[in-house]
């Protein structure tokens, strides 16, 4: 591969027959070099318009930044079965012009989402009454997970008066990393999960909402509820590619001094390339359903269920 | 016992030597979370200068942890080679310093007295070093292990091929394997993290990267990175395993809440001696962060740095042929920022290769951490300074499903190009006989995942 031909120029002339609607041309041949061919759409000096498409458009996203490849339809399969980055191509060893610049965007907008909201109409739609953690405020969520994990006093009150006491299972919703997450994915999973562990004949606490959560709140919650199985949906840390992905963990009788071990997960719950929703709330229903006919959540239900299987 | 200090005419004085470890710690956030960082810059050098006043051998006898309470305190006690031991006992953490920066002292000489250390110990002596001490001292010593192929030659740069996938999806990690490979990432390990942890979609993804790695006869080995007790029912039932790997901690209690235990792993390396496809005799590979121990609220009031040592105290055990730390992995409340992710990083590098073992690095930042790509790239760039034996590679340094960046796969041809290192002998050659590297260099053929459609 050429290295010493003009990657930013050749961005141009791609924008440029994109817009006119030439389809599959930056793959083809690439450019030829500095003043190859790749220089035919190049703006005459002195009346120099630079107006570039959204890079971010799902289209630009897949162009593929390799030059000749050896079969760039295989390229192309190859690259549409995953959300990772492929096909980027190279400059030398390093990342081509297109490809760095689009990281660099992306890396900017997704630290806008550790600092959203999720709206109250979200948690309107199920009832979901809001509770908050020790941790004050954003800033001092991410600095002390430790308060993230333990319901304020108040919350406490508020569980222990509204909330139905020793369910089968205790759902909370939780804005973890991502309110992006909740607020895009909850009102697909949430009936599915419900209506599954209705038809299961699983009895189902007071849903609600806690504010500035992390995975341990689970243990604290239960000292007031006293649930079999606590089901906690929560925003993952929010990625460049997908910052909208919702995990479900859930332990068996969770209470104070019960770790990750104890406990297990679904994870990358997202429409945007991971699991579906839809789907998701079945695989949860399911395990939900292993781990109370086990007794047991985490490393102990999978030494259980190795041994059975 | 009385520890204390004046400085700038004001008295320090400290508890015990934990106490000492913790304050002499370079600034973290995760100490000041647990509450037991120095609360001054003052404070932090006074602590310095006791520290460095302290034999080993006392600091030996105040481990984070008592032995009695705790099997990771002991399976680093009772490792400690008493002859070479009784050579350093006397040894102050300021001797221990200047002697591992002197001239005169090899990297042999290093990897002896490395026999004799426990984490405790290592930690210590990295409170006292700057950033360049850390760099210049890894750099001299060397750890090589064998599994496929040989890691930690001198001279080499080796990177995993982890190619991530939101769902597991068998193609989508197939594809993203070929674009690593058309980099020459990949001659560490190829190494997912799996999204669901099951014994069926494990073993799949063991079938599939074994089946790549037959057809293309690549020089390396493959794992799955889920909890070992699935690697451990994936091998029960016949799945290829190249390497077992399981993320590590620093205490029992902290190992307790990654759900393993000392004889858990015992047993998993026994297996991995017995049912591994690969040729060994290293088998297992490790993955630390500092942390971790605080996060499971069992770090015993120790700082992250000493926790972390013990984790490559312990981690010697099953004689590793790869361990890394994923400094930066879990958020800004253990690392701050790039200063601290960038020190961090150095620190456990440096403490890997002082306790013996073959070190790498996942250099990385999530996205709610005060660091870009660029603070990743210097520290790889000091890291491979240091000698460091390997990083990640992934697309783009953006990772699918774990939601965080580290290096790119373009990464490992940069810095090898651009410090004239190389990859590991047996895939370096393999990327020759494909025509994809010439004389160190990339070829035009690289880069291109459709390369490998061709079988
Ligand atoms: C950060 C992280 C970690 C960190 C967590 C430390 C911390 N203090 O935050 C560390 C590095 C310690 C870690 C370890 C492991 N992890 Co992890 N981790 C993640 C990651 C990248 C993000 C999680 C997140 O966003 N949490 C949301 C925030 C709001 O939660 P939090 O309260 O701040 O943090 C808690 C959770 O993250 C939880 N957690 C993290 N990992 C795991 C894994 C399991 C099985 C459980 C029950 C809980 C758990 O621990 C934290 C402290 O309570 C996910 C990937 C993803 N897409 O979700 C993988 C992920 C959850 N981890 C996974 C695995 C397999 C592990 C390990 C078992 C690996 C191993 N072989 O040792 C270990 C041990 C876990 C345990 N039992 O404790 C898998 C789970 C697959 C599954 N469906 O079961 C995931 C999906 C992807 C992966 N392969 O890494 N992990």
């Amino acid at each position: 591969m050429s290295t010493t031909n003009s990657p930013d120029l050749e961005a141009v002339v791609r924008a440029v027959l994109r817009e006119l609607g030439v389809a599959g041309t930056e793959a083809s041949g690439g450019p030829a070099g500095p003043g190859g061919a790749a220089t035919a759409g190049a703006p005459s000096s002195g009346d120099l318009v630079i107006d570039l498409p959204d890079p971010t458009l799902p289209e630009a996203r897949r162009a593929l930044g390799v030059v000749d490849p050896v079969d760039p339809e295989g390229l192309r399969n190859l690259c549409a079965t995953t959300t990772a980055r492929l096909g980027v191509g190279r400059a030398g060893p390093r990342p081509r012009t297109a490809s760095l610049l689009l990281f660099q965007a992306d890396h900017g907008v997704t630290q806008d989402a550790i600092y959203g909201e999720v709206p109250e109409d979200v948690k309107a739609r199920f009832d979901l009454f809001t509770v908050r953690t020790r941790a004050a405020d954003r800033a001092e969520y991410l600095l002390r997970p430790d308060l993230g994990r333990l319901l304020s006093d108040e919350a406490r009150a508020t569980v222990a008066e509204r909330c139905v006491h020793g369910p089968d299972v205790q759902i909370c919703v939780g804005d973890g990393l991502s309110a992006a997450a909740i607020e895009n994915n909850l009102a697909d999973i949430y009936p599915v999960i419900v209506q599954g562990l209705r038809s299961a004949g699983l009895s189902i606490g007071t849903p609600f909402f806690i504010e500035n959560c992390r995975v341990g709140v689970m243990n604290d919650v239960n000292r007031v509820v006293d649930a079999k199985l606590v089901l906690l949906l929560i925003g993952e840390r929010p990625g460049l590619g997908i910052a909208d992905a919702m995990s479900a963990y859930m332990g068996f009788h969770p209470e104070p001094g019960k770790t990750d071990a104890e406990r297990d997960l679904i994870c990358m719950i997202t429409t945007h390339g991971g699991t579906n929703p839809l789907e998701a709330g079945a695989f949860v229903v399911d395990l939900v359903r292993k781990t109370l006919q086990h007794g047991a959540s985490g490393v102990r239900l999978r030494e259980l269920t190795a041994t059975t299987s | 016992m009385l520890l204390r200090t004046k400085l700038f005419g004001e008295t320090h004085e400290f508890a015990d030597v934990k106490e000492v470890l913790a304050k002499a710690n370079e600034e973290k956030s995760g100490d000041q979370q647990a509450g037991i960082a120095a609360r001054s810059a003052a404070e932090r050098v006074a602590a310095r200068l006791v520290l460095a006043e302290i034999p080993l051998g006392v600091i030996r006898q105040n481990p984070a942890v008592p032995y009695d309470e705790d099997e990771v305190t002991r399976v680093i006690d009772d490792a400690v080679n008493e002859t070479v031991f009784g050579e350093i006992t006397g040894w102050t953490v300021g001797d221990f310093r200047e002697w591992l920066l002197a001239d005169t002292t090899t990297g042999d000489m290093i990897r002896r007295v490395s026999t004799a250390l426990t984490g405790e110990m290592v930690a210590g002596v990295t409170k006292l070093m700057s950033n360049l001490d850390l760099i210049h001292a890894a750099g001299k010593i060397r750890v090589s292990a064998h599994c496929q192929n040989t890691i930690g030659l001198p001279g080499t740069l080796a990177s995993r091929n982890q190619p991530n996938h939101p769902t597991d999806s068998v193609d989508g990690i197939r594809a993203t394997i070929y674009e690593g490979l058309a980099y020459g990432s990949g001659d560490r390990v190829i190494g997912i993290n799996p999204s669901d942890d099951s014994v069926g979609s494990v073993s799949r993804l063991l079938e599939m990267t074994y089946d790549v790695i037959q057809r293309w006869q690549i020089p390396t080995q493959n794992c799955l990175l889920a909890h070992v007790t699935t690697q451990m029912e994936a091998m029960r039932r016949g799945a290829p395993v190249g390497l077992v790997f399981q993320s590590l901690a620093g205490s029992q209690k902290a190992m307790e809440a990654f759900g393993v235990s000392v004889a858990m792993m015992d047993e998993a390396y026994a297996m991995a001696q017995k049912y591994c496809w690969t040729a060994g005799p290293n088998y297992m590979y490790f993955e630390t962060g500092q942390g971790t121990a605080l996060s499971a609220d069992a770090h015993y009031g120790a700082d992250q740095l000493v926790m972390e040592a013990r984790i490559y105290g312990m981690a010697k055990r099953w004689k590793p042929f790869q361990v890394n730390t994923v400094v930066g992995f879990i958020g800004p409340e253990y690392l701050y920022d790039s200063v601290q992710i960038t020190r961090a990083g150095l620190e456990d590098h440096f403490m890997g290769k002082l306790t013996g073992i073959s070190m790498g690095c996942d250099a990385c930042y999530t996205n709610h951490a005060k660091a870009t790509q660029n603070d990743i790239e210097n520290l790889a760039v000091l890291l491979s300074a240091a000698g460091c034996n390997y990083f990640m590679g992934v697309p783009m340094g953006d990772d699918a499903m774990l939601s965080y960046q580290c290096t790119s796969y373009h990464d490992a041809p940069s810095l090898r190009q651009t410090l004239g290192l190389r990859p590991l002998p047996e895939f370096e050659g393999w990327m020759e006989d494909l025509g994809l590297i010439k004389d160190g260099r990339l070829t035009a053929r690289a880069g291109d995942a459709s390369f490998f459609l061709q079988r």
